[in-house]
């Protein structure tokens, strides 16, 4: 039996109908996680931990309480504190940080019964579309099978493990794309839910006003049980939402209409994409109205500007941000300091790569007196201009829909300068920077045969309907995933 | 109340030139009384025990995040409040980002684009002797965190870091340049204590480190404008901040006046040796890149909220000093002694309430009790909420005076019998036969003895040393045991022997 091919809901059916037991699906994540090594997703495994998990949860079954996620194999993004586990933010500056709290997603998860498996491999503290800023090497798209193709990033090692059978979901987070991106890369579903809905408690920050956690998984239905799961109010954040979370799950049991539903594109977005995205789309498209929904084309003139106002806003949150790994507490410290000035700066030449760095320069430069009012004041007002343009597009249109990347995934290496490597979040930094939801599903393969994502934005705490359109079309659309391929 | 004009700023300095005016603004930290710090949980107590009351966003552990303390809020705007303040319905908590061993997230949580209070300003009744008001106006109110502390003399190649104070909630009372002499700007902090004080929202110990000041001091001569400014940093005491003020006033003085001009530094007073040091000059300044904490939202507030806060004011020291002079014809310092801090307040109009002698001067008389003999009696360090003495008692005691049954005399020494046992002062006269003697025969009857005993003294009186007259009141007080009404028996004297 081929356990690891299954989603969630297929392997819930065979716990409850005793088919086979969750640590005969552990079983077979280990022999696969061992296949798929070269893969290199997980940074840091805790697999025996986890086998005496799936003793409990098989228990849990046996006496017929099962938790709302027992028995899920799950793998999580290193930037997500564990207790006792360590989590490096794939940086050299945390290579040897245990921390002694969970995040709040985390003790969701545990409630609920996930069993984690391993930390995942990611772009240096989120920094990245491509996961090879990891101070840990870079991960390889399961989809290259002999061409080293990138997983997409930051959250690149979670996709790939998905992807790949090493593990039936992951926990991303999404700062401009980065649960996005790589969910297209790798052919698997991600969410970035409403910025808030998910509490950023005991998440190695990277720009605290754009980082959201997101699910992501093999199809939709896993992803809006997760999402239900990872959701809700955290008084420990204070920007979190108050929101009651609805059962994302529940909404799927009757498939919507789409008859009479209003979608936009936006024409930015599509003229912005290779010819094989774009053809994709209109395939889509196509099979929307079909079924009887409007698909209009829309102008977002804002969008031109959305890559450079994320760069800069995150860029300065960031520099912020990672000013507390100094050399002075749990960080890396160098040995070549004589002096307190020296300690901080050696720490830190040596413990951060060089797209941290990058950042974290621009960062500062933006935020130094003389440029905050050009920078980031700006920024700032150009986000209001953008919600209010969002906003403008939802008074008519019940969701939007883009590309999640404007190209198919591409050779690692392939990518070298900065800028054009920034571009690769063209389609999903627009809403992130507003605080929107979007979801990616897969929705074909390019060229070379590669997968490619649609990306459905929302409004805010708009992910149930999301999810209901995003459910409809994977029926259609019964994309073949890598695994089944 | 104090006037609202200044009658009287006559502090110049004289130099060779001419006389100049100093110029003063002060930065006040004030450290928030709260449970709990003002983005996390630890308690804000105070411990010798290093990094024992530390939350881990003090530690700047990685994901964690500051949770506002809504408390710290609420004293902000008491105090604000008190401070004749505009409170501000929307703040924002900015970052101001730099490195030190102590400030572990790298940058400090405070308010510098939109602080929670605008404005407000502090009567303050300067002078001993000749006394006048000063109006200090201020800029604005700010919530901050204080810094954890380094400790660089407990290992001989090494500085330890103390978190425990690292986030407690600071307020940052910044005024505008409107003090005239050290005189001025200690009269303030002095008055500002004591009306943090009363508002309960801070201690003001300044040798704790609970208020801390950076003074501000340029010089001008009368009617030029404002000169270049010298911030000093850090000061603990008021003493200190008046030496720093002369100090450095006296050293821009004598530079002006050799032709040297003020650079606008950042500057250390050392109070042992009265040098100013420069710490960093204007150019060195650092860029603290402000923005607001992505991670906090808008501190947004109502009316109801404020509203709330009025409802808890208690009295301000300004309006109480001038009730106790209205309501109890006391003295302006006597008013400004009771006041000063709340608990003797308390216990001096609870003693009023006690006391049930409807004589002109009885409440002056209750308070010179108190400022005279209670102060007297307490030992260095108690507060009057420390001593067994009740004000129930202390007013059965003042009204036995009041009513002449016992002499002043006799009242103190009672007051020494009842200090520790808090006793009944009335059981003490009956059981000890303390009652003052007014009957008038009996006591002219003793004045005739002692005008029989002492010829030389009563001629030398006829013949006008009228001071004799405490000779015979003392003779009298000897033969009555100190017993005898100091009043009448002046009276009998004069009849008598007069």
């Amino acid at each position: 039996m081929m356990l690891y091919k299954y989603t969630y809901s297929e392997l819930r059916a065979g716990y409850e109908a005793k088919d086979f037991t969750v640590k005969e699906v552990l079983a077979s994540y280990i022999q696969k996680i061992e296949e798929n090594q070269n893969l290199n997703g997980y940074i840091t495994l805790c697999l025996e931990q986890a086998l005496q998990e799936a003793k409990k949860a098989d228990e849990n079954f046996a006496a017929g309480q099962p938790r709302k996620l027992e028995g899920m194999p799950i793998a999580v993004k290193d930037n997500f504190c564990m207790k006792g586990l360590r989590t490096t933010a794939a940086s050299k500056m945390l290579e040897n940080f245990i921390p002694h709290y969970n995040s709040s997603v985390i003790d969701r998860i545990l409630n609920e019964g996930v069993i984690v498996l391993g930390k995942a491999n990611m772009d240096e503290f989120a920094m990245g579309s491509s996961n090879e800023t990891s101070y840990f090497g870079s991960v390889l798209n399961p989809w290259g099978n002999d061409k080293a193709i990138a997983p997409g990033g930051s959250s690149g090692g979670s996709a790939a493990i998905v992807a790949a059978g090493s593990s039936v979901a992951a926990l991303g987070t999404d700062t401009g794309g980065s649960v996005r991106q790589p969910a297209s890369f790798c052919g698997i579903t991600g969410m970035r839910p409403t910025y808030g809905l998910c509490s950023r408690y005991g998440i190695v920050a990277f720009a605290s006003s754009l980082d959201q956690a997101g699910p992501m998984t093999r199809d939709v239905a896993d992803n809006a049980l997760l999402l239900s799961v990872m959701a809700g109010h955290d008084p420990k954040d204070m920007t979190t939402l108050t929101e009651e979370i609805p059962d994302y799950s529940a909404i799927l049991k009757n498939p919507i209409s789409l008859k009479g539903k209003s979608f936009a594109y936006i024409e930015e977005c599509l003229s912005a994409s290779d010819e094989a995205v774009q053809r994709n789309m209109q395939n889509v498209f196509a099979l929307l109205r079909e079924r009887g929904a409007i698909v209009d084309p829309i102008s977002l003139k804002l969008q031109k500007y959305a890559i450079s106002a994320y760069v800069l806003i995150s860029a300065c949150e960031a520099s912020s941000n990672l000013a507390r790994y100094d050399g002075v507490r749990y960080t890396h410290r160098s040995q070549n300091a004589d002096k307190l000035s020296n300690l901080y700066n050696e720490s830190r030449s040596e413990g951060f790569g060089a797209e941290v760095k990058r950042r974290l320069c621009i960062g500062t430069y933006a935020l130094s007196a003389s440029e905050y009012e050009e920078f980031y004041l700006r920024v700032q007002k150009l986000r209001r201009l953008i919600y209010n343009d969002f906003m403008s597009v939802f008074a008519k249109y019940d969701l939007i829909l883009t590309p999640t990347s404007p190209s198919e995934p591409f050779v690692l290496g392939e990518i070298q300068s900065p800028c054009a490597m920034y571009a690769q979040d063209h389609m999903t930094v627009m809403n992130a920077l507003v605080g929107l939801p979007g979801l990616s599903i897969p929705s074909g393969l390019g060229a070379q045969g590669l997968p490619l994502g649609l990306q459905i934005i929302g409004n805010f705490l708009s992910e149930s309907d999301i999810y209901a359109l995003a459910h409809v079309l994977e029926k259609e659309i019964a994309f073949q995933s890598w695994l089944k391929k | 109340m104090v006037k609202k004009e200044v009658t009287k700023n006559m502090h110049r300095i004289e130099g060779k030139t001419g006389q100049w005016e100093v110029i003063v603004g002060l930065e006040v930290h004030a450290q928030i009384v709260s449970q709990s710090k003002l983005f996390s949980g630890a308690s804000t107590r105070f411990s010798r025990n290093p990094n024992t009351q530390v939350a881990l966003v003090d530690v700047a552990f990685p994901g964690m995040l500051p949770v506002l303390n809504e408390e710290c809020i609420r004293q902000g705007v008491k105090t604000g409040l008190g401070l004749q303040g505009s409170i501000q319905k929307r703040s924002v908590f900015d970052r101001k980002n730099y490195f030190y061993p102590d400030l572990p997230q790298g940058y400090q949580i405070s308010q510098f684009f939109f602080p929670l209070v605008l404005g407000g300003h502090l009567d303050v009744s300067v002078g001993k002797k000749e006394v006048y008001s000063r109006r200090v106006n201020l800029e604005r109110i700010h919530l901050e965190q204080d810094a954890g502390k380094s400790v660089h003399d407990l290992f001989p190649h090494k500085s330890a870091v103390d978190l425990n104070r690292s986030g407690i909630a600071l307020m940052e009372i910044v005024t505008k340049p409107d003090m005239r002499s050290a005189e001025e700007a200690m009269a303030f902090v002095r008055s500002l204590r004591i009306l943090l004080r009363h508002l309960g929202t801070c201690d003001a110990n300044m040798e704790e480190g609970s208020m801390r000041a950076d003074v501000n001091v340029s010089v001008r001569k009368e009617g030029a404008p404002l000169g270049t400014r010298v911030e000093l940093k850090n000061i603990n005491s008021i003493k200190f901040i008046g030496q720093a003020i002369e100090a450095e006033s006296q050293r821009q003085v004598e530079a002006l006046e050799d032709g040297q001009n003020i650079a606008q530094n950042t500057c250390m007073f050392n109070p042992k040796t009265g040098d100013i040091t420069v710490m960093r000059a204007k150019e060195d300044e650092v860029d603290y890149r402000y923005f607001p904490d992505p991670d906090i939202p808008p501190v947004e507030i109502d009316d109801s909220f404020i509203n709330a806060v009025k409802e808890e004011m208690p009295e301000l020291p300004n309006a109480m000093v001038a009730r106790f002079c209205k309501d109890y014809a006391l003295e302006r310092y006597e008013a400004e002694i009771l006041s000063e801090d709340k608990d003797v307040s308390r216990f001096f109009e609870q003693a009023i309430l006690a006391l049930k002698v409807q004589k002109e001067g009885a409440a002056r008389e209750m308070a010179l009790w108190i400022i005279g003999e209670v102060f007297a009696r307490m030992s260095e360090g108690v507060s009057i909420t420390g001593i067994a003495l009740t004000p129930e008692r202390l007013a059965q005691l003042v009204a036995l005076v009041l009513n002449g049954i016992v002499s002043r005399a006799i009242g103190k020494s009672i007051l020494d019998k009842i200090w520790q046992s808090n006793t009944n002062p009335e059981e003490i006269v009956k059981s000890e036969g303390l009652e003052q003697i007014s009957d008038e025969e009996t006591l002219r009857a003793w004045v005739k003895e002692i005008e029989q005993q002492h010829p030389k003294e009563v001629a030398a009186y006829r013949d006008g040393k009228v001071k004799l007259q405490g000779f015979f009141v003392g003779q009298m007080m000897k033969k009555s045991g100190g017993k005898a009404n100091p009043q009448v028996v002046n009276a009998i004297i004069k009849e008598v022997i007069g």
